[in-house]
C-alpha cells in the first residue's frame, strides 16, 4: 500500500468519488425508510379504521358487536387518569429539578440522585406496573382504581419531566440571577420571580411531551388492572377504569377483522390526541422562545 | 442634604484578602471610599477590580470556591457581620453590570421588581417609584408611552439605563457599576456618563472601568489595581497628572494593559 | 411628607419574619421531592426482591435459572425454566437491532454529514413522530399489516411470530439510534473534518474514517440504550408475537418475551399469592437487572464520550 512517490491515480480517485455518491444515496434512502414507514403506518391505520369512526364511536361504551363499540369510557378514563398524573408528576418533577439546579450542593448524594433519575428513565414500563400493582393497588389498598393508575403513571413519566425542567432552568443565563441577587432578592424570591417565569415555557413543552407518552402508555396500566370492559363513567378516583390504549389493545387481540378495524379507529383518535398535544408543545416553544 | 456629609466615608476596607480556590485574587486591600463621590477602579484585565467591586455587595460569594479574610466596613458596620443580612446590604448597595441584564418582563415590572420583592405592593406607590426612577435614569421621556412593553425591545443603551433605573428604585446609598459602558456604543456611553455625573449628587458611585479616559472624565478618586493589589489610590486629577508609582504612570500612559 | 421607599422597605422587613421561615423550609421541601425519586427506586427494588424471594421459596432458583421449559399453567406439574422467555426476548431484540442499527446509523450519518440545515430541520421532527407513536398502535400495525405482508413472502409464517414484531420494534427504536448517534457525531469538532477534507477526502471517507471513530463511544451508548428499550418493549410483542414460550431463536415461530409474560399473567386471573402470581416478579426482577445493566453500560460510554470532547 505504501507508495514512495506521490502518484495520483485517477482511476482510484474516480472510484472514491463514486463510492461517496453511492454512500450519499444509501444514507438518504435509510433516512427516508423511517419516514416511508411512518407514512405507511398512518395511511394504513387511517384506511383501516375510518369506516368505524363516527359520532357513535365516540359516545358509545364498549360492546360485543363491533358496529356498536365505542370509546366513551376509555376517553373518560384517560382524562381522569391524567387528572391525577398531571399535578403529581409536575409538582414532583419541577420540585426535583429546582432542587438539583438551584439548591443541591455538588456532592455524592446529588450525583447519586441524578444517576438514579437517569436510570429510572430506562426502567421498562411493565416494571413500573409491577411497582404500582404491589405498592398502590395492594399495599395502600387503592384497588384497581384511577388513583392507583394515575400515581403509577406519574412515577413513570417523572424522570422525563425532571430532565425537561432541568434543561429549561439551566438555559436561564447567569446574568438574570445576578440582576435579582443585586436587588437584594432571596433565593426563594429569585426562584419565584426569575427562574419559574423564565423556565415555564420550557417546562410546559417538556411536560406536554411526556404527558403525551403517558396518554399512549399501555403496559403499566394493564399491570395494575385497568379493564377493557367498562360500561359506565368513573365517578371518583376510586372507580375502576379503562383507557384508550388498553381498549385498542383489547380490540386488536380479537380474532375478528372487524374488531381490528375498530382498534384502528381507536388508534386514529389516539393519534389525533397526540398530534394535538405535540402541536401545542411546539406552539408554546415557538411563541415563548426568549431572546436574552 | 447636608454638606459636611461629603467628607464621610461610605466604605472602609482594611487588609482584605480573597482567594478563588488556591488563586490569591485580592491581596491586603485597604481603601477608604468617600461618600457621594465617584470612585473609579482601573487596572488591566485580571487585576481583581471586578472581584473587588462584587465583594462590596457580597455578590462574589456566589462563586462556590471563594474564601475571604479581612474587614469591609460599610457605614461603620462590617458587611460580613453575621447580624447583618446580605439582602439588606444589597438593598442599600445597588449594582449595574457589564452587560445590560433586564428581566424578560415589561419596563414597568423591571423597575417595580426591587420594591415588590421587598414587600411594596401599593399600586400608587409603585407608579410613583417607576416614574421617579426612570426620570432619575434619564429614560422617562423615551419610554413613558410604552411602560408595558417588554424591556428586550429597548436598545442596548436604553437597557443599561433601565438597569440603572431598576437599581435606583429601592433608593440605595451606593451604586456599584461593573464596566457599565463596555457593551455600549459611544453615544450611549456618553449618555450613561452624563447620568453618572447627575447621580453622584445623591449617591455614592463606585465604578470599575477598563477605559482610562472614562475614569479621568467622570471620577473624583481613582484606585489603580494590579495583580490583586492596590498600587495607588488618590484624587483622580493628581493620579493622572502626577502619579506616585512608576507602574501607575506606565499603565496610564499605555505602556501595558 | 410621605415616607420614602427605603423607610417603607424597612418597615415591611420588620413585619415579615415569615420570609426567613419560607427561605429555610423551601430547600428542604425541594430536597424531599428530589429524594422521592430514590424512594421510587427503593420501592421497585424492594417489591421485586420480596416477591421474588417468595417465588423462590416455591420454585428452586437453580431450576429457574437453568430450566429450558416454561409451562407455568400446567396445572399440577408447572415448570418455571426462564430460558424460553429469555431466548424469546433476545430473538425480538436481535431482529430489532438488525433493523435499527444499519438504518438508524445511516440516518445519523446522513443527518450529521450530508443533509443541509433545512433538510435536517424537516427530517428530525418527522423521525421524532415515529418515536412518539404509541406502542399499542405499532402492535396493531405489526399484527394486521406487517405480518400479512411477510406472509406473502413466507407463506408458512404463522399469524403470531417473532419476525413481524421484531421488525416493528426495530422501526420504533430507529429514531432513538438516529438522534442520539447524530448528536454524538455532531460533537466531533469540525476542525477534524476540515483536516481530512483539506487532504482531499470525500464525505464518505470523512464519515467512515473520522466521524464514526471519533464518536464511537457516543454511538455505542445510543445502541445500548436502544437495545435496552427493545428488551423492555411490551405491547408490540404482546399483540403480535403470541404467547408460546419457545426455546431457540427461530424468528418464524410464535414466541413469548419476558414482558409479554408479565402482561399475560396480570391480565388473567392468577390468584394473589399463587406461584404464578409471584413468578411475574421473578421475571420482572430479571428484566430490571438486564435493563439496569444496559443503562449503566450506556452511561459509562456516554460519559467517556463527553470526556473526550
Amino acid at each position: 500500500m505504501k507508495e514512495k512517490r506521490i502518484v495520483i491515480n485517477e482511476n482510484k480517485t474516480n472510484r472514491r468519488v463514486a463510492y461517496n455518491k453511492i454512500g450519499r444515496v444509501l444514507f438518504f434512502l435509510s433516512t427516508a425508510f423511517g419516514m416511508i414507514v411512518l407514512a405507511t403506518l398512518l395511511i394504513r391505520i387511517f384506511t383501516q379504521g375510518i369506516g368505524y369512526l363516527n359520532w357513535n364511536f365516540l359516545t358509545n361504551y364498549a360492546s360485543r358487536r363491533p358496529e356498536d363499540a365505542g370509546i366513551k369510557a376509555a376517553i373518560a378514563g384517560t382524562v381522569w387518569v391524567m387528572g391525577i398524573t398531571i399535578p403529581v408528576s409536575l409538582i414532583l418533577g419541577v420540585g426535583t429539578a429546582i432542587y438539583l439546579e438551584e439548591y443541591a450542593p455538588r456532592n455524592r448524594l446529588t450525583r447519586f440522585i441524578e444517576l438514579n433519575i437517569s436510570n429510572l428513565a430506562g426502567v421498562p414500563s411493565v416494571v413500573f406496573g409491577l411497582l404500582g400493582l404491589t405498592v398502590f393497588v395492594r399495599f395502600f389498598a387503592m384497588g384497581r382504581s384511577i388513583l392507583a393508575g394515575g400515581l403509577t403513571m406519574s412515577l413513570l413519566i417523572l424522570p422525563i419531566i425532571v430532565v425537561a425542567a432541568k434543561e429549561a432552568i439551566r438555559s436561564i443565563p447567569q446574568e438574570q440571577y445576578e440582576a435579582a441577587y443585586a436587588m437584594g432578592a432571596t433565593k426563594w424570591q429569585i426562584i419565584r420571580t426569575v427562574v419559574l417565569p423564565a423556565a415555564t415555557p420550557g417546562i410546559l413543552t417538556g411536560a406536554i411531551l411526556s404527558l403525551s407518552r403517558a396518554v399512549g402508555e399501555t403496559a403499566s396500566l394493564l399491570m395494575i388492572g385497568a379493564m377493557a370492559f367498562i360500561a359506565y363513567l368513573p365517578d371518583s378516583i376510586y372507580s375502576s377504569f379503562t383507557v384508550l390504549p388498553i381498549q385498542i389493545f383489547n380490540w386488536a387481540g380479537r380474532p375478528q377483522a372487524a374488531f381490528q378495524a375498530v382498534a384502528a379507529a381507536g388508534s386514529i383518535v389516539l393519534l389525533v390526541i397526540l398530534i394535538l398535544m405535540n402541536s401545542l408543545a411546539i406552539v408554546i416553544r415557538n411563541k415563548y422562545t426568549k431572546r436574552y | 442634604m447636608k454638606n459636611q456629609e461629603s467628607e464621610k466615608l461610605i466604605y472602609s476596607v482594611k487588609d482584605f484578602n480573597l482567594w478563588y480556590g488556591d488563586t490569591h485574587a485580592l491581596k491586603d486591600i485597604s481603601l477608604d471610599i468617600p461618600h457621594k463621590q465617584v470612585t473609579a477602579i482601573i487596572g488591566p484585565s485580571g487585576c481583581g477590580k471586578s472581584t473587588f467591586i462584587k465583594t462590596l455587595n457580597r455578590m462574589v460569594e456566589l462563586v462556590p470556591s471563594v474564601k475571604m479574610k479581612g474587614d469591609i466596613n460599610y457605614k461603620e458596620s462590617n458587611i460580613f457581620d453575621s447580624k447583618s443580612s446580605v439582602e439588606t446590604l444589597r438593598t442599600e448597595v445597588g449594582m449595574v453590570f457589564q452587560k445590560p441584564n433586564p428581566f424578560p418582563k415589561s419596563i414597568y415590572d423591571n423597575i417595580a421588581y426591587g420594591p415588590r420583592i421587598h414587600g411594596i405592593k401599593n399600586k400608587t406607590i409603585l407608579n410613583e417609584v417607576v416614574e421617579k426612577s426612570l426620570k432619575g435614569a434619564a429614560l422617562w421621556d423615551e419610554v413613558k408611552d410604552r411602560l408595558n412593553e417588554n424591556a428586550f425591545g429597548l436598545s442596548g443603551g436604553q437597557q443599561q439605563r433601565l438597569c440603572i433605573a431598576r437599581a435606583l428604585a429601592v433608593e440605595p446609598d451606593v451604586i456599584l457599576m461593573d464596566e457599565p459602558t463596555s457593551a455600549l456604543d459611544p453615544l450611549s456611553t456618553a449618555k450613561v456618563e452624563d447620568l453618572i455625573q447627575e447621580l453622584k449628587k445623591d449617591y455614592s458611585i463606585i465604578i470599575v472601568t477598563h477605559n482610562m479616559q472614562q475614569a479621568a472624565r467622570i471620577s473624583d478618586k481613582t484606585a489603580f489595581f494590579l495583580n490583586g493589589e492596590v498600587v495607588e489610590f488618590d484624587a483622580t486629577e493628581k493620579m493622572y497628572s502626577n502619579p506616585n508609582d512608576k507602574r501607575t504612570d506606565d499603565y496610564i500612559s499605555g505602556k501595558f494593559g | 411628607m410621605q415616607p420614602t421607599i427605603r423607610e417603607l422597605i424597612k418597615e415591611k422587613k420588620q413585619a415579615r419574619s415569615s420570609n426567613s421561615r419560607i427561605e429555610k423550609t423551601m430547600p428542604k421541601v425541594f430536597f424531599l421531592m428530589a429524594a422521592f425519586s430514590i424512594l421510587v427506586t427503593i420501592g421497585i427494588v424492594y417489591t421485586l426482591l420480596i416477591e421474588t424471594f417468595y417465588f423462590f421459596t416455591q420454585v428452586s432458583f437453580v431450576d429457574f435459572i437453568t430450566g429450558t421449559e416454561w409451562y407455568p399453567f400446567f396445572g399440577n406439574d408447572p415448570s418455571f425454566g426462564i430460558w424460553p422467555l429469555v431466548s424469546g426476548t433476545f430473538t425480538i431484540a436481535a431482529i430489532a437491532m438488525m433493523v435499527a442499527v444499519p438504518l438508524g446509523l445511516s440516518s445519523a450519518v446522513y443527518l450529521s454529514e450530508y443533509a443541509s440545515e433545512r433538510n435536517r430541520k424537516i427530517i428530525k421532527p418527522i423521525l421524532e413522530v415515529l418515536a412518539g407513536v404509541p406502542t399499542v398502535v405499532y402492535g396493531l400495525f405489526a399484527l394486521t399489516f406487517v405480518t400479512p405482508l411477510l406472509q406473502s413472502f413466507i407463506p408458512t409464517l404463522p399469524i403470531f411470530n417473532a419476525l413481524s414484531p421484531g421488525i416493528v420494534v426495530g422501526i420504533m427504536i430507529i429514531p432513538q439510534v438516529a438522534s442520539l448517534s447524530q448528536e454524538a457525531m455532531n460533537a466531533v469538532p469540525q476542525a477534524m473534518r476540515d483536516g481530512a477534507f483539506a487532504l482531499g477526502a470525500t464525505r464518505l471517507e470523512v464519515a467512515l474514517k473520522i466521524v464514526i471513530p471519533g464518536s464511537l463511544s457516543g454511538i455505542i451508548s445510543s445502541l445500548v440504550l436502544a437495545l435496552s428499550r427493545a428488551i423492555g418493549e411490551t405491547m408490540i410483542v404482546a399483540t403480535a408475537a403470541g404467547s408460546t414460550p419457545n426455546m431457540g431463536f427461530n424468528p418464524t415461530e410464535s414466541i413469548q418475551t419476558m414482558t409479554a409474560y408479565i402482561v399475560q399473567v396480570s391480565m388473567g386471573d392468577a390468584t394473589f399469592g399463587s406461584t404464578i402470581y409471584y413468578s411475574i416478579y421473578a421475571v420482572g426482577m430479571l428484566l430490571f437487572v438486564f435493563t439496569l445493566l444496559m443503562n449503566i453500560i450506556a452511561n459509562y460510554f456516554s460519559r467517556r464520550f463527553r470526556e473526550v470532547y
